[in-house]
């Protein structure tokens, strides 16, 4: 009886865990499996790929650069400026029908908004609305932190980098000019509009600002960014949410307005149009590059030729991978099954 | 370990003591000397020491050392490049782990120093006995120790219940700290000095006033030197006067002990210590690649820092007026050299943190199903094996050499009597199978009341054959009953107790016995034996002991009726020459028995007799008288004489002993080699002994092409044994013994201790592991301890292979240490191997699971690991690199900092510790069926700087993929709203998430084997990863701290595109495709013996005949572990001093004369070398 217990206490317990016979399920690389794998893979894929590649197809794109480089550019008189008020006239043809809704893009080049200190200077607290840290800036947004020993709201190099070209569309019908109207609402995110960035509960909102400066950079102060819509001011301005929207790579876009009210809901009918841009922001100093673009989009966004072909290629690859593994495995096959 | 003993040195005083002065029963006086008191503290910490000591202790690790350098530098506001807490988290978590895992072995540490310090002893203070606490005792007390208890301390024995002051004990537990019950093993006998052993009483024992002057503690358990001063006489001390710590009194009533050494400077806890820390080959290769990872990080920091400074020049510096340059960071070199050490930071990630601590966790976890294995559990002596070092497991699975201990490890120790051949007639051919045995045990009772009721045999034709009075029979067994030097015991009537010097002759003695041929009791002059029932005693006139060369001995006798006859038991090969002539025919059937048995590798042994008439024994006698006295060369005129009489003789018959072998050990080692392994048997055997084992588990076969037998005793003569071997092995020479080119058969090496230690020295070594190897078996026999580690030491030095030393005994400690791994086995002889050991278990057959199937998966599960370890790293840092020439090297992550945090610990640890812990290829049956599974774990096929090279390369592909496809697709991408995609933070989340996404298939495509546990890993860290990332970007979180969480709304944003989900996808399948691709053709063009094991679940066993039976051959079975001096030791007399307590005590009590005798006769050789000296070539002796 003694004995028997105390086997109990040395004896390993015998379950299926300990003695690592846990059920388990243990895949190969079969045949039967890879190659109908491949083929299938590769089938969705050149399906998948050839949606896309159609889809991108049907995506008119339109891209104007209005840097003003060359001397024959409308905009080259105002490149060499920097900082003083400039306008620019860019006309441009559009042959058929643009379909709407048509949207309507800035995009800079080399710039790096993706640039660490660049990224990092900014004060998510003060554009929540916080006041203490109106009066307070971030250590982050250094040197954009305080301007003569005045807090500067917003704060930040993303901030006083704001893009401040303006644009007016108009459509040339029989030497009118005939404005395209611009919706500037919601094209920013629907979180940074009502959740990231949100202005003090003060009215007026001027008030809230009070013993801070703007930007250096800025025209204006950030409570007059839009002098039509008001409620469309402060941290909340959607062009400014749209900036502050930091992009990935140095080469991007972003929303400037939308097209869909009035003759234009449904897209730019082909005619003659004309770009009226205010020029404030300087690139050129840094060799960057200004444009404006024009584009519709479909279900799956934006013209993107390139994830419709790389689909098509991979899907070919994994269709001539399972051909070659077909030969192979005829060829030669697993030892056993001789 | 080491810290422990570390630990116990700073206990003590300063100053280093160099001699222990001890009164007894004077504590003041003690007092003084401040000796370490009897409790024992094996734990590290306390509870406030804890926190400090462990971090301490844990940042001596250079892994944690550098990250916490690391936390540092994210410190300094230009460099951090990340926020502090992407390192601490890890950090910590690491760090805290460890603490656990310390605080749970100490807490244990601390119950089992509590319950050994309190445990009773009685002290014996001012005249009384008083119970105390261990802790309690002090050096200078006198304590009474009863029967079956533990000594509490090591103890100088003043005296014993039992006459002369004798008492017996156990060297069991010999470490406190274990809890593992360990078996009896060995038992010891000691004396105290004579003077004391009378002072009888506790009366006496209290007035008892004697100084001990003896040497300071040490860790030596066979040695102890000192001075007993009492009454101005001065008495040497030995350890024969010593009890120590650890060891059980046995069969002694009661014993008083005065303690000598105390608590941490008892022999035991001086040797509870791992001295030597071993690290797996795994390790040393990690460690070399972290190295290299480690430079790899500085080139990629250097060539990012040097993008940097080039584009701060061309561009950043114009981009001032959106971004100023910070007043300090004033130029471009500046911002470069910052930048560097901000992707040191950043990059840091090649080399996680969590990499040591999982495979810590990873080892720990195969440890734990080596301890849980119950095919490794011997249910015989209720021992589970046990891993105890929990860092070597996946060496296991590399193992290219074992050494292998003989007694205990191979063989039982047991001999038994088997066969044997009388008068034609052959006997105790059994067949005998795995289950059952044909015929049944014989019943020896009826026949005989003193049979020994453990024998046995099954044929009962031999008992027939006695029962009939068969005169051939009776003689055999009468002359086992005479010839041979065993001291009996009978305590009752009828209960003999057999005291044998060896087994074999334990055996011969016992079988005479159980067939009616008692050997009863002896004196120098006498043997009485009962005969069929009958006492008899016959007169001894001589014994012509055994020896090496004789390899025979004689026993002169003079029975009843006046008939003097010389009965002769040895070697067929020297006994059969001695024959009367017309013996012819009876020889030839005779010899014919003994090939048979020598083929079923039994131990055999000739016996004839002789008659002699009074005049030839007077003649001899004389002879012998003057041979005996002669001053010069006597033991050559001893041979002489003896030569002379032992001739002539009549063939009584044959008999064959087994030594008993462990179970399945013959299967074991034919697995083990078909795996690749090679066997060395190192023996303190004789090397017939140790040949005769070796036919008999199969290492060598008379299939072999040569056994070659390599004995020389100078270095020349060794030099060119082993040169003569090289022209069969067709060496082409020592100059390149890598290459061992063609050879045609098999062959063996058998070499002796004393050719050994030359062929061991610098000029010969190479030439010996060039033949050695090339040899399919090697048995060293005679080696003594030193030269087991040194030639383990060798085959390390040469060959670059993993070794393994498996013994049981003391003797094998050095080679079970300088092993890489050491197995020790447990519950057989002494428990200084386990302890020395890495592993331990009971039987020796448990080897081929530990090797074939813990091992092997060990390896496979540990390579796997790395290689996805290295992998799922690069492919996660790589990708900063790719984008920093994107971002104007500005160390800018690609990824939210708290994916950085948690990548490593939450969303990709679980799988593959699971993958690493549970993966197998092919189940452990088949592991054990196809040895050659074994071989890629020899040859470290699965994880070297090639594959190394290969996970990284794929990682750096991931990465490449990771990085391009998204920043290919996103940059023109837009929601179906039109908002571009291509900002940073939906960037971010789209690689991140095809990141987890691409390692998750990889690890789901590692993964072999998918327990519930693996499923639940892998789809649970999937899972984990979208619902923190959801809730990391969450708006709630950000309303509490909009500073951190300010990647509020895109993962909603981001995964509700299909554009991102196309991207992943794509990106998933370029990773992964190419991948699949690969591993298909592989495992079809080249498939390895896994795949194909793997896929044919069920065919026949590829195990080819090599167990199968063996032809027989000519050879001599005989091996018999004698050694000589016994005979002369009888008729001396001397050991007949003690006849009561009999020969167990004989070798400890008279060793130094039985050595002593041995030695002169060694000496008196005068081409022996000094290295074969017999007392280490001799372990008999010293297992008494």
């Amino acid at each position: 009886m003694v004995k028997e217990v105390k086997e109990l206490v040395n004896r390993p317990d015998n379950t299926a865990y300990t003695q690592q016979r846990l059920p388990a399920w243990q895949p190969m690389l079969s045949a039967g499996i890879v190659i109908p794998g491949f083929v299938s893979i590769g089938l969705v894929f050149i399906g998948i790929g050839v949606a896309l590649f159609v889809t991108s197809q049907s995506i008119q794109v339109l891209e104007i650069d209005y840097t003003g480089v060359e001397q024959s550019s409308p905009c080259f008189k105002c490149s060499d400026q920097t900082g003083k008020k400039c306008d620019c006239v860019m006309n441009f043809d559009i042959d058929s029908l643009f379909k709407g809704p048509v949207f309507f893009y800035y995009g800079l080049s080399n710039y790096f908004q993706n640039q660490r200190k660049y990224s990092v200077s900014i004060d998510y607290n003060q554009l929540t609305g916080d006041l203490d840290y109106f009066t307070n800036p971030d250590d982050a947004c250094f040197p954009f932190q305080n301007d003569r020993n005045k807090p500067i709201v917003p704060c930040g190099a993303i901030a006083n980098s704001m893009f401040n070209d303006t644009f007016q569309l108009f459509q040339l019908v029989n030497g009118q000019k005939k404005e395209v109207p611009l919706d500037g609402k919601g094209i920013a995110w629907w979180t940074d509009y009502n959740t990231k960035y949100r202005n003090p509960s003060v009215t007026p909102l001027r008030n809230a600002f009070n013993g801070t400066v703007k930007p250096p950079s800025w025209p204006q102060a950030a409570y007059e960014l839009d002098t039509e819509d008001t409620s469309n001011n402060g941290f909340i301005n959607q062009d400014f949410l749209v900036w502050m929207r930091t992009a990935a790579l140095p080469d991007f876009r972003k929303l400037y307005r939308r097209i869909t009210e009035g003759d234009y809901a449904s897209g730019l009918p082909a005619g003659n149009y004309s770009l009226e841009i205010v020029y404030n922001y300087p690139v050129l100093s840094f060799d960057g590059r200004k444009k404006v673009v024009f584009s519709n989009v479909s279900w799956m966004g934006g013209k993107n030729e390139f994830l419709g072909i790389a689909y098509l290629v991979i899907g070919s690859l994994c269709v001539l991978m399972s051909i070659v593994m077909l030969i192979v495995y005829a060829k030669f096959k697993f030892p056993e099954e001789d | 370990m080491v810290s422990e003993l570390h630990r116990a040195a700073l206990c003590r005083k300063d100053a280093l003591e160099e001699e222990r002065r001890v009164r007894a029963n004077d504590r003041e006086y003690n007092d003084k000397f401040q000796y370490a008191s009897n409790c024992i503290m094996t734990s590290k910490y306390n509870i406030i020491t804890f926190l400090p000591v462990n971090l301490f202790e844990q940042f001596q690790e250079v892994a944690n050392t550098y990250f916490l350098f690391l936390l540092i530098l994210q410190l300094i506001p230009q460099i951090s490049s990340l926020s502090w807490f992407t390192t601490i988290v890890p950090l910590a978590l690491v760090l805290s782990i460890t603490a656990v895992k310390d605080a749970t072995d100490d807490y244990f540490r601390h119950n089992s120093d509590n319950q050994v310090n309190n445990r009773q002893s009685q002290v014996l203070i001012r005249g009384s006995l008083q119970n105390e606490k261990w802790m309690n005792v002090r050096v200078g007390d006198i304590i009474k120790l009863e029967n079956n208890q533990f000594v509490a301390a090591d103890l100088l024995l003043l005296s014993s219940s039992e006459p002369h002051g004798l008492c017996y004990i156990e060297t069991a537990e010999l470490d406190g700290s274990e809890n593992t019950p360990h078996l009896s093993i060995k038992s010891e006998l000691r004396q105290s000095v004579s003077v004391t052993s009378e002072l009888g009483d506790q009366n006496n024992l209290a007035s008892f006033n004697g100084e001990v002057v003896c040497e300071p503690p040490n860790n030596k358990l066979d040695r102890f030197c000192g001075t007993l001063y009492w009454r101005d006489k001065k008495y040497t001390l030995t350890n024969q006067n010593m009890l120590l710590r650890g060891c059980v009194l046995r069969n002694t009533e009661a014993c008083y002990g005065l303690v000598i050494f105390a608590g941490p400077d008892t022999k035991l806890m001086q040797n509870s210590g791992r001295t030597k820390f071993k690290r797996t080959s795994i390790d040393r290769l990690m460690n070399t690649l972290v190295l290299w990872i480690f430079g790899f990080l500085v080139c990629m920091g250097v060539i990012l820092a040097v993008g940097n400074a080039v584009w701060e020049r061309e561009v950043g510096s114009l981009f001032q007026s959106y971004l100023p340059w910070d007043p300090p960071v004033d130029n471009f070199l500046f911002s470069a050299f910052l930048s560097f050490w901000s992707y040191v930071i950043i990059l840091n990630t090649v080399v996680p943190i969590s990499l040591y601590v999982s495979v810590e966790v990873i080892r720990l976890g195969h440890s734990y199903f080596i301890n849980w294995d119950q095919q490794m559990f011997c249910s015989q002596c209720n021992t589970a094996a046990e891993a105890r070092t929990t860092t070597l497991n996946e060496e296991l699975g590399q193992v290219e050499y074992i050494f292998s201990d003989k007694t205990g490890t191979l063989t039982q120790n047991i001999m038994s009597f088997n066969k044997c051949s009388i008068n034609r007639q052959t006997y105790g051919n059994i067949h005998f199978t795995h289950l059952f045995v044909l015929g049944e045990r014989l019943d020896f009772t009826p026949f005989n009341p003193l049979a020994d009721p453990d024998f046995c045999f099954y044929d009962d034709t031999l008992l027939e054959s006695v029962k009939v009075g068969d005169s051939h029979t009776h003689e055999f067994f009468r002359l086992l009953s005479l010839c041979h030097t065993v001291m009996s015991e009978e305590k009752s009537e009828g209960e003999l107790i057999y005291k044998a010097q060896s087994p074999d002759e334990g055996a011969l003695v016992t079988a005479a016995r159980n067939f009616g041929f008692v050997f009863r009791s002896r004196t120098p002059g006498t043997i009485t034996t009962t005969e069929m029932g009958r006492p008899v005693t016959y007169t001894l006139l001589a014994i012509l002991d055994f020896n090496n060369i004789r390899k025979r001995m004689s026993v002169i006798v003079r029975n009843p009726e006046g008939r003097i006859r010389l009965y002769c038991k040895g070697a067929d090969t020297v006994l059969l020459e001695r024959l009367n002539p017309c013996n012819q025919e009876l020889m030839n059937i005779t010899s014919d028995h003994l090939n048979e048995y020598a083929s079923d590798g039994l131990r055999t042994l000739a016996l004839a007799y002789r008659d002699l008439s009074e005049d030839d024994w007077e003649m001899w006698s004389e002879s012998h008288r003057c041979a005996d006295k002669a001053t010069n060369c006597r033991e050559d005129r001893l041979a002489a004489t003896y030569e002379a009489i032992e001739q002539d003789m009549m063939l009584l018959g044959a008999t064959a002993i087994e030594d008993k072998l462990q179970e399945g050990v013959p299967e074991t080692i034919a697995v083990l080699s078909l795996a690749n392994i090679k066997i060395w048997v190192l023996t303190g055997d004789k090397q017939e002994t140790a040949v005769n084992i070796g036919y008999s588990c199969k290492m060598l076969t008379d299939d072999m092409t040569e056994v070659f037998i390599i004995s020389g005793h100078t270095v020349q003569s060794v030099r060119q044994e082993l040169r003569s071997v090289h022209l069969p092995l067709q060496l082409s020479g020592v100059s390149n013994y890598g290459a061992v080119a063609h050879i045609s058969g098999e062959f063996a090496i058998v070499i002796n201790g004393h050719s050994l230690a030359h062929a061991l020295e610098a000029d010969m070594e190479t030439e010996f592991v060039l033949t050695a190897c090339a040899c399919k078996a090697v048995i060293c026999c005679r080696v003594t301890p030193l030269q087991k580690a040194q030639v383990v030491e060798l085959i390390k030095k040469h060959k670059k292979a993993v070794t393994l030393a498996i013994g049981d005994g003391a003797n094998d400690v050095s080679m079970i240490k300088s092993a890489h791994i050491g197995v020790g086995i447990s519950g057989q002889e002494g428990i200084q191997a386990v302890l020395a050991s890495d592993y331990s278990f009971s039987q020796f057959r448990f080897l081929q699971r530990l090797l074939l199937v813990h091992g092997r998966w060990s390896y496979l599960r540990m390579c796997r690991f790395l290689c996805y370890f290295f992998y799922k790293n690069f492919a996660f840092t790589m990708v900063h690199f790719w984008f920093g020439f994107f971002c104007g090297f500005s160390a800018q992550t690609v990824y939210d900092q708290y994916f950085i945090t948690l990548y490593n610990i939450v969303y990709t640890s679980l799988p593959v510790l699971a993958m690493g812990i549970f993966d197998q290829d092919v189940p452990d049956q088949r592991s054990l069926e196809y040895p050659k599974l074994y071989e890629p774990g020899q040859l470290n096929l699965l994880f070297n700087k090639r594959e190394f090279f290969i996970c990284i390369a794929q990682g750096i592909y991931t990465s490449v993929v990771l990085f391009f496809v998204p920043c290919a697709v996103l940059s023109d991408a837009t929601q179906s709203t039109g908002v571009p995609l291509a900002d940073y933070q939906t960037f971010a989340v789209t690689t991140a998430t095809a990141l987890v996404i691409v390692v998750s298939v990889q690890i789901a495509l590692d993964t072999g084997f998918w327990t519930v546990i693996n499923h639940v890993f892998v789809w649970g860290s999937l899972g984990c990863y979208f619902a923190i990332m959801i809730a990391l970007h969450s708006q709630t979180l950000f309303r509490i701290f909009p500073n951190q969480f300010h990647f509020v709304g895109s993962a909603q944003s981001t995964l509700l595109q299909p554009v991102v989900w196309l991207t992943i996808a794509l990106a998933t399948a370029i990773c992964i495709v190419p991948v699949l691709a690969f591993r298909f053709l592989k495992v079809d063009l080249k498939p390895q013996l896994s795949d194909t094991v793997r896929k044919v679940t069920q065919t026949q066993c590829l195990l080819d005949g090599r167990l199968g039976a063996r032809g027989g051959s000519r050879r001599s079975g005989y091996a018999f572990a004698h050694q000589e001096g016994f005979g002369e030791l009888i008729t001396s007399g001397k050991n007949m001093r003690l006849s009561s307590l009999a020969l167990a005590n004989f070798a400890s009590r008279h060793s130094s004369n039985w050595i002593d005798t041995l030695r002169r006769k060694k000496h008196n050789h005068t081409h022996t070398p000094p290295n074969a000296s017999g007392d280490l070539g001799a372990p008999q002796p010293y297992k008494l």
